[in-house]
């Protein structure tokens, strides 16, 4: 059994909640509280239909005005799968959250309310899964009850979704399917009420993507902090704690230290009481070198010196999460892994609309929410790839000093 | 199956040990909230392996309502002389004590609630910037929605509208002067995770997890553990019977389950098949839909 990670996007009252609910529901995985919780609420509320959204809108505000305003972590498991559910919320003033939801997610799925088709926040989200890299995007054309399950509108909303899809560089799996989250069509079972559509169901698509193969990305490894220990069975210990955030490391390769570029080779890798050969993406462990180097914490050891790693000038697509306005000059700070280095926004290039990511427009100012091509010009180098080529170690945050909040995510071109 | 569960544990427990150390190193003085149950005791052993061959570089604080089940305190003192790491008591008692907060009274009278001030006392009187716990997002619909780093502000309180967005594996705790973080190591891991890794690791339990005789109070359809502390009422019924705690808080609103479970395997499958929530064993959480949430905006765990 794996594990896939899913995020759910969409606009407002386009029905995530409730497809959540649905899902979990026609699956067999909700608990007795959950279902009690379900009856209660739907008589309360005197809805014909069962309420599955009291399920992911935990917070009260949400409840109050039925809206979801931050990331829900659902997990559950199937009979062949373990899923993990991130229900991003659908307000625009909200996708610092859905950027959030996606950062750690495999397959985005988008809902669209088939009497409106697609809106901004369909572009948007389309966009930052596209950004992000997503190998699959499912469409689900919600509430197809409230236009007679036509086969007509739902053929023009997938022909709106093809022409937005083209015009993008990046292609992930695309998958459009007609569903009622509200009636159950083809979340879990297949629709009656559809016998035109004879594609997969949610359920089935999301049984059938193939979680993701490991990545072959050249070795990055993020210093946390330097251990030293010094007792009866280890006697002058001296070893580097962090993360393999990419690619593969063994006893006896050179590694290179940066910034400092000098060279040593690995003499023990362990984690606990187990020592490895080899360690491979995402092991935390400690890493011990032949030679006394001089290493800290934000250092990154490498196998082969990249000069773009060294760079302080860094071309990026900049998501801006905050309500304070930017302009070329402001100052923050750049978090790259386990650095954080000073950066000033240099040049905002262009401003991308979602809608329309090949028009580029000229802007003096990035507003909450703008996705733009900037140049950054960092006090010291920050290690960072380009998004394209190590998804691991292309993005990085942008900090306000000033309240301390996280303020943009950049991807590295 | 055996190497799937292996190697998706192992991806969470790196995950774990990252974060943990990024508290180590990213603030000036980080607690661990150790309360004794399976969670907080899995917290303990990935921080052990996080720092290993090195000790633990952080106390662990105990808020102690007084009305903990003694098999819990007696386990918590032998893992942390095990550990060699420094064991914090504060006491919900003091609290009380100093008139700072009032004991409940009635038939549903607990010091659940009641921690939250002594938690806030106690992170003022040692200037804990970080706050560890042992959290995860499948417990509770609000704790679903807990970043890995939640910043607290000078009263403990939580703003679930303006969390930091929180992407890939970069964790941002910088803080102001008199505010706190809370710092979840173990957000992505489920009931069935821990247990898992509980019994891949062999990591001791208090005995009140596995199956035992108990005397007990049946109270609303659910069994609690009878103790002093429980203000008895003419309804109760005092009975004796086989049970296990799935969940471990105060003896006064955690409910047993009725089961002969006493290995992790048997506990495994009761639990998967009995198709209940973890927390519906807590009492303290029934009060009312959102009673978790409100607890935690005032500054509780």
């Amino acid at each position: 059994m794996d594990l896939l990670r899913i995020n759910t996007a969409g606009s407002v009252d386009d029905g995530k909640s409730t497809l959540i609910g649905r899902f979990l529901n026609d699956s067999h995985a909700l608990t007795i509280e959950q279902e009690e919780l379900i009856i209660k609420k739907t008589k309360e509320k005197g809805l014909e239909d069962l309420d599955f959204s009291v399920i992911t809108d935990g917070l009260i505000a949400e409840r109050e005005q039925g809206i979801t305003i931050d990331v829900a972590h659902i997990y559950f498991s199937s009979d062949k799968r373990k899923f993990i559910i991130a229900d991003s919320p659908g307000h625009v003033e909200y996708t610092r959250n859905m950027v959030t939801g996606a950062s750690n997610s495999e397959v985005s799925i988008i809902l669209i309310d088939a009497r409106k088709g697609l809106l901004e926040q369909t572009y948007r989200h389309y966009f930052i899964s596209n950004l992000l890299r997503l190998k699959t995007v499912v469409f689900c054309i919600n509430k197809m009850d409230l236009v007679q399950f036509s086969e007509d509108v739902f053929l023009s909303i997938a022909a709106d979704i093809n022409k937005m899809a083209g015009k993008f560089e990046y292609k992930p799996h695309v998958h459009i399917l007609p569903i009622s989250s509200l009636k159950g069509d083809n979340v879990v079972n297949h629709s009656e009420a559809m016998q035109w559509y004879t594609g997969q169901t949610l359920s089935e698509v999301l049984h059938d993507i193939k979680p993701g193969e490991a990545q072959t990305a050249d070795f990055r490894f993020d210093v946390q902090q330097v251990m030293h220990v010094q007792n009866n069975e280890f006697i002058d210990y001296r070893a580097y704690a962090g993360r393999v955030i990419s690619g593969s490391i063994a006893i006896g390769d050179e590694v290179i230290v940066l910034p400092s570029g000098q060279k040593s080779k690995v003499a023990e890798l362990r984690k606990f009481t187990n020592t490895f050969n080899e360690v491979k993406t995402g092991q935390s462990i400690q890493l011990r070198l032949e030679d006394d180097v001089d290493v800290s914490r934000g250092m990154m050891l490498v196998k082969d010196n990249d000069e773009k790693l060294l760079s302080k000038d860094i071309k990026a697509t900049l998501v801006w999460l905050d309500e304070k306005q930017t302009i070329p000059g402001g100052r923050y700070l750049l978090q790259a892994g386990t650095r954080t280095v000073q950066c000033k926004l240099q040049q905002i290039e262009a401003v991308i609309p979602p809608e329309n990511p090949e028009e580029l427009v000229q802007a003096d100012t990035l507003k909450l929410n703008d996705i733009a091509r900037v140049s950054l010009k960092t006090a010291t180098p920050a290690f960072i790839d380009s998004f394209e080529n190590n998804r691991l170690n292309g993005a990085f945050i942008i900090i306000d000093p000033q309240t301390n909040n996280t303020v943009g995510v950049g991807f590295s071109e | 199956m055996t190497h799937y569960i292996q190697s998706h544990l192992q991806t969470l427990e790196d995950e774990s040990i990252y974060i943990i150390r990024e508290v180590v190193a990213q603030f000036q003085k980080p607690v661990l909230l150790f309360s004794g149950g399976k969670d907080s005791i899995t917290l303990a052993r990935l921080a052990q392996k996080a720092f290993y061959p090195a000790k633990i570089p952080f106390p662990f604080l105990h808020i102690d309502t007084g009305h903990n089940f003694p098999e819990t305190i007696e386990f918590r003192d032998q893992l942390v002389k095990e550990l060699g790491v420094e064991l914090i008591v504060r006491y919900v008692q003091d609290s009380i004590d100093q008139k700072k907060v009032q004991e409940e009274t009635g038939k549903y009278a607990s010091r659940n609630a009641l921690q939250t001030v002594t938690l806030l006392d106690a992170i003022e009187e040692f200037g804990f910037d970080a706050c560890m716990g042992g959290a995860r997002r499948d417990e509770e619909k609000s704790r679903a929605k807990e970043r890995i780093f939640s910043v607290r502000d000078d009263f403990g309180q939580w703003d679930a509208k303006k969390q930091r967005p929180e992407l890939f594996n970069i964790l941002n705790g910088k803080i102001h002067f008199g505010e706190n973080v809370r710092a979840f190591p173990i957000s992505n891991w489920t009931e069935e995770d821990v247990w898992n890794y509980i019994a891949q690791e062999e990591i001791g339990l208090p005995s009140i997890y596995f199956a035992h005789k108990r005397k007990l109070v049946k109270r609303d359809g659910a069994f609690l553990a009878h103790s002093d502390y429980l203000n008895l009422v003419e309804t109760d019924e005092i009975v004796e019977s086989i049970v296990r705690f799935r969940t471990v808080g105060d003896m006064t609103c955690t409910a047993a389950f009725v089961s002969e479970a006493n290995t992790i395997p048997d506990i495994m499958y009761e639990n998967k098949s009995s198709k209940s929530s973890e927390r519906g064993a807590r009492m303290d959480d029934k009060r009312s839909e959102a009673a978790l949430e409100q607890r935690k905006k005032g500054g509780y765990f």
